[in-house]
């Protein structure tokens, strides 16, 4: 849910990166908190196992600029990609505004990409949301890795929608920016189409029909 | 959802899921009225800091000693607890923790779920107590609840001043231009 403060002009917005364990989610927001201005992002926060596993979620605030004089804040958070770590990664998804499935693109990782993906389509329906409704882009990353699928392989299984998706090699910061700045944008998209659904600025509104 | 859903949280409230899909906005006097019960916390409880802050990790306000304190992370932080305890008290059949408080050596935390929807957290020392805290936040909460029930029945529209409605593609495209 975006939060808007009309009062200090600001929005803040939650996204979540999601996908199976060793995938790059992580990669991915301390390549961006690496290569954002630093006056643009806050601390990169990440709650991990002494072995570098996210136990619970990584977590970096960043601001994008203005927005029609709104200050717009974005906060990134990452999942604990281990099967185990399935309540966990439920609770992060609480109040999402905007998801990337981050894909691991080897061979022998399709069957946990594919859990991965059901997994966050039925965590998200237990928080009123559809997968398929809301700002959603996927990554497939790893592509500099030998032998590993193709992008069309990778988009049958894991994205027949057609949502944006890109190819990346996160710890290079290759397609980090461009999956992070399509996504921001859906967010916009999608937040002007409710306030397009709202009552209209008529006197008397016709609230609540 | 949007904010066009807020003036229904009222009766959904029982549904956590669909209040959290919910466009919070604040307007102006909204945000005076916590700011002023946040401010009378701090001076009461003879806290170091309050702030309040949205189950989805979104700082709304604070008061006290903030210098050098990274309140984005705190704020993040503490709603990652609040779920996280939430979910063990799913798992023991119980709603909800709705308080909590953590001991440490020099300061300790008290963490407060308000109207199952913000985190009135207050962060103190020796120079005050849990029992002072506790009775001050009671007052705070019922303050509160009201801001937000009241938020969350009030019927939103466009007219409140989010610009959101009429932003275009170029708006969007010039966020990243630099």
């Amino acid at each position: 849910m975006p939060f808007i403060n009309l009062m200090t002009r600001e929005i803040s917005c939650k996204l979540v990166y999601y996908g199976p364990g060793l995938g790059g989610k992580t990669t991915n927001i301390e390549q961006i908190s690496e290569r954002s201005k630093p006056e643009a992002r806050g601390k990169l926060v990440k709650l991990a196992t002494e072995a570098e596993r996210t136990l619970f979620f990584d977590f970096l605030p960043l601001e994008l600029g203005e927005i029609r004089g709104f200050k717009t804040r974005f906060h990134l958070y990452t999942t604990p990609g281990q099967v185990y770590y399935h309540a966990s990664r439920k609770l992060i998804l609480k109040g999402v505004d905007g998801c990337v499935f981050v894909a691991d693109s080897q061979p022998a990782r399709v069957d946990a990409n594919e859990q991965s993906l059901e997994e966050m389509r039925e965590d998200l329906s237990e928080y009123g949301l559809d997968l398929d409704a809301m700002p959603f882009v996927v990554q497939y990353n790893k592509r500099d890795l030998p032998g590993v699928l193709s992008v069309e392989e990778l988009r049958a299984t894991l994205n027949p929608r057609g949502v944006p998706d890109f190819e990346a090699v996160a710890n290079l910061g290759v397609g980090v920016f461009e999956t992070l700045k399509t996504l921001a944008r859906l967010v916009f998209v999608e937040l002007k189409k409710q306030q397009n659904r709202l009552p209209s600025n008529e006197p008397d509104g016709g609230f609540g029909r | 959802m949007g904010a066009a859903c807020d003036h229904h949280l009222g009766r959904l409230a029982s549904h956590p899921g669909l209040m959290l899909n919910a466009t919070t906005v604040l307007r102006e006097d909204d945000v005076r009225r916590i700011q002023t019960s946040v401010d009378t916390l701090v001076r009461n409880a003879n806290a170091k800091v309050v702030f309040l802050v949205d189950k989805a990790g979104q700082l709304i306000a604070s008061s006290g000693e903030l210098d050098q304190l990274d309140t984005t992370s705190l704020a993040s932080l503490t709603a990652g607890n609040i779920a996280a305890t939430g979910g063990i008290a799913k798992l023991l059949r119980e709603n909800e923790f709705a308080t909590q408080f953590h001991e440490g050596k020099n300061a300790h935390i008290h963490l407060q779920v308000i109207y199952n929807r913000v985190i009135l957290v207050v962060i103190f020392d020796a120079k005050s107590s849990l029992g002072l805290v506790r009775l001050r936040v009671r007052k705070t909460t019922e303050e509160l609840s009201q801001v937000f029930e009241q938020l969350s029945q009030r019927p939103l529209s466009t007219r409140d001043g989010s610009p959101f409605a009429e932003i275009t593609d170029e708006d969007i495209d010039n966020l990243f231009n630099d």
